[in-house]
């Protein structure tokens, strides 16, 4: 019953001030803000929010884990540029959000959670459940608030959104005392409405800027693009590809980049930094001007900053003044949102021939594709490479993937095409295990009508399989790709190159995937040679409900090409010329 | 390099934790860090001086305005200024050296607020130097300073400017902004003006 009903009284809320509960407040200020999806788990100190939930027409996601929470929230955040919105009760509710906050946090995500709190009379006091969550999560929050008075809950989640989407969005945490939640206040939308927002004194784009950014551009022989994750926070495909096109520039891209410019458009170079390929990287190393839009030059693609790009002029587009001269010295820094600071730029550029500088980075590829362990015949041995490439053919790039941490990762990134932005869905600022699943629910609810995948290690996956009963009980139709080395691939990787295969902490029992997802009512298989992936991959798409494949691929293989720490850009230990784990297989 | 942020932040509870945890992170110490009410309701000003690079200065000035309650911060070390510090200083003193002490404080133009038979208080304002000047000459008699009391810096750009906030808001005159005014002859203009 009712949720149509619901759906009308929220609405006359909106525009009547009425008398309500803070608990009422918190919902009817969330529908205000545009919400249809709350991901939360109740308890106590919250009890009273969710007692009045069912009054509104907000969907609630019931999760296993208070970090899945705060995950899918970021998910749904990622896949549609929405706000995500997390729930949790006081004390340990709270903390589990942490991790899930501070991962939205190092990528810009913007999201709201939203925290009950014990009684103002006893703030401060060790009550039952009672931590200063506030305080927890005052590094790891673009903002928070502490909210102990009902007429004050509207405001503050209002302003929650306002700050989480401003700038360079962020996570913002509203914490409510149980008491606010319990009083009534006159609930007035409009007049609850943040003051608009300040302006900031560094964010301009001023004139001598763009000139200067204008002439290096004109004059650069051999200049690159660093494509970062601020292009589709910002919206600014179209800007970017119009600069590249019209100047005829290289571009590379971040990992949290890939999407938001073609992987098949010919100007498109590929990752670049740690596992990027060396023509990405050499060309870096070589490029005299650097037109960096919305990246933080990550030391993940710097490699040692004070061997980065030493012969190039750079220019940095970044909405965060404290981003600006950080890690990487500048020549220009152009203060502002990336496609409004390009849309003053480009009327400034005019056609130029870059032909030159492009057939040199063509010809600096070589022969690394010969390498390639997908272009290699089959040698009997299942590699994650060989699953990212037939994912890729098969669902034509037209998915969205949401990646874990590690080896996968990585692999994700260099054989999953991405076409389009907020396609890929992965953890790149924090890295953090467990990021897939929760994250890929979280897509999945934002956008239905997708297909939606999660792709990670076997690892990572037990850290938050229990949300495998949320798929269920949503009702989700979602893939799940294990890759299935039975070690903590990356970190083995480590132990291989840096600690001599000292591979202490990195083996890895694991439950039977197939079966952990039967017991859930998952159906789902495993694939252990090369030519099943392609049918396996088929059966997993066309069955009705969540499907889940365990891929058991060559568990010491290694993601090529890579960085050692320490190293410049340059510096990278290339693909094996003989892989040795396809030469001994083809000894047998 | 010497920075001296300058902040007007929202009277709410937590905005000196925000900032201080800004400084914690980045590993820096503030050597000193005054708050007191503005001239704005609402508004506190906030003085912090620490010792960082120039391009970390930058950084923290611009990671400083990034916090939501911060509604302005300058970096004002290089631009003339008018800088006070106030000391109240115990010093033991019987009736007899008494006028010894009378006449120190005299000469560094400090003023005694409090008496008793065994000691007394100074109140002294002024730049560091000067206040430290007075600890040192007090200090060669041994154990005559029973406790010092410093407040920090507290500091103000010297003539009309004022804060960009209340130029935006139309309260101010407009002015150049600081990278512009910092000269030579700017820096020294901060031989300081002696209060009255
Ligand atoms: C929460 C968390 N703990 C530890 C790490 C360190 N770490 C990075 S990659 C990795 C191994 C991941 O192994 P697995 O999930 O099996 O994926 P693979 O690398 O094998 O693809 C670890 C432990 C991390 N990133 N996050």
């Amino acid at each position: 019953m009712g949720r149509n009903a619901n759906a009308k009284s929220a609405e006359s809320h909106l525009t009547t001030p009425t008398r309500l509960t803070g608990a009422e407040i918190v919902w009817a200020t969330l529908v205000g803000e545009g919400v249809t999806t709350v991901f939360g788990y109740p308890g106590g100190a919250i009890l009273p929010v969710y007692d009045a939930l069912r009054k509104f027409p907000i969907h609630h996601v019931l999760v296993r884990h208070e970090q899945g929470a705060a995950h899918m929230a970021d998910g749904y955040s990622r896949a549609s540029g929405k706000v995500g919105v997390a729930m949790a009760t006081s004390g340990p509710g709270a903390t589990n959000l942490v991790t899930g906050i501070a991962t939205a946090m190092l990528d810009s995500i913007p999201m709201v959670c939203i925290t009950g709190n014990v009684s103002s009379k006893v703030l401060g006091t060790d009550a039952f459940q009672e931590v200063d969550i506030t305080g927890i999560t005052l590094p790891v929050t673009k903002h928070n608030f502490l909210v102990n008075k009902t007429e004050d809950i509207a405001h503050a989640i209002r302003y929650a959104f306002q700050i989480a989407v401003s700038g360079r969005p962020g996570p913002v945490l509203v914490d409510i005392t149980k008491d606010a939640q319990q009083g009534t206040a006159i609930f007035d939308f409009e007049a609850a409405k943040p003051r608009a927002y300040r302006p900031h004194p560094m964010l301009h784009v001023d004139e001598s800027g763009l000139k200067h950014a204008a002439e290096l551009i004109k004059n650069a022989k051999r200049p690159v693009i660093l494509a970062g994750h601020g292009i589709s926070e910002s919206g600014a495909m179209e800007q970017v590809r119009t600069l590249a096109e019209r100047a005829q520039i290289p571009v590379a891209l971040t990992l949290l980049g890939l999407g938001s410019f073609p992987a098949s458009h010919a100007l498109n170079m590929g990752m670049m930094g740690m596992h990027g390929e060396s023509w990405v990287n050499t060309a870096i190393q070589e490029a005299d001007l650097l037109i960096a839009c919305g990246m933080r030059f990550d030391d993940r693609v710097t490699g040692t900053p004070s061997t980065y790009a030493l012969k190039a002029k750079k220019i940095h587009i970044e909405v965060d003044p404290a981003e600006v001269n950080k890690n990487v010295k500048v020549d220009v820094g152009l203060i502002g949102d990336l496609r409004e600071v390009l849309e003053e730029l480009l009327p400034r550029i005019a056609g130029r021939d870059g032909s030159a500088w492009l057939k040199t980075i063509e010809s600096s590829k070589g022969a690394v594709s010969v390498h390639d362990i997908k272009n290699l015949p089959d040698s009997g041995h299942l590699y994650a490479a060989h699953v990212m490439h037939d994912l890729w053919r098969i669902t034509g790039g037209d998915a969205i993937v949401a990646t874990d941490v590690g080896q996968h990762q990585m692999w994700e990134a260099q054989y999953f095409h991405h076409e389009t932005p907020r396609s890929l869905v992965t953890s790149g600022g924090l890295g953090t295990m467990g990021f897939a699943l929760p994250a890929a629910i979280g897509a999945k609810m934002a956008c239905p009508d997708k297909e939606v995948w999660v792709i990670a290690g076997d690892g990572g996956f037990q850290m938050t399989a229990a949300e495998l009963s949320t798929i269920v009980q949503e009702k989700l139709k979602i893939n799940i790709a294990i890759i299935n080395n039975g070690y903590l691939g990356m970190v083995r990787q480590w132990q291989e190159f840096f600690y001599e295969s000292n591979y202490e902490s990195t083996p890895l029992v694991s439950p039977d995937f197939v079966k952990l997802a039967d017991a859930h009512g998952i159906a789902g298989r495993a694939v252990t040679t090369r030519a099943e992936v392609a049918e396996a991959v088929n059966e997993a798409r066309k069955a009705p409900g969540a499907f889940l494949l365990n891929f058991m691929v060559e568990k010491e293989d290694s993601v090529y090409p890579m960085i050692p720490a320490g190293n410049a850009l340059h510096e990278m230990i290339r693909r094996p010329g003989k892989n040795p784990l396809v030469e001994s297989a083809d000894d047998e | 390099m010497l920075h001296t942020f300058v902040a007007y932040v929202e009277d709410l509870p937590g905005v000196l934790t925000r900032v201080a945890s800004l400084f914690r992170r980045l590993n820096i110490n503030i050597s000193s860090l005054t708050v007191g009410r503005s001239e704005r309701e609402g508004l506190s000003r906030l003085t912090l001086v620490c010792e960082a690079s120039e391009v970390a200065g930058h950084r923290i000035r611009a990671s400083l305005f990034k916090l939501e309650n911060i509604v302005d911060v300058d970096d004002i070390a290089k631009a003339p200024n008018v800088t006070r510090e106030l000391a109240l200083i115990k010093v033991a003193a019987t009736p007899r050296n008494r006028a010894q002490i009378f006449d120190l404080v005299e000469v560094f133009r400090a003023r005694i607020v409090d008496l008793t038979s065994e000691s007394l208080m100074i109140e002294m304002t002024g730049v560091e130097s000067k206040i430290e000047g007075l600890i040192e000459v007090l200090r060669e008699d041994d154990g005559r300073i029973l406790e010092i009391c410093r407040s920090g810096k507290m500091t103000m750009r010297r003539g009309h400017h004022t804060s960009s906030v209340l130029k935006a808001m139309g309260k101010a005159p407009d002015e150049s902004s600081l990278q512009e005014d910092v000269t030579e002859d700017a820096a020294e203009a901060n031989a300081d003006v002696e209060p009255a």
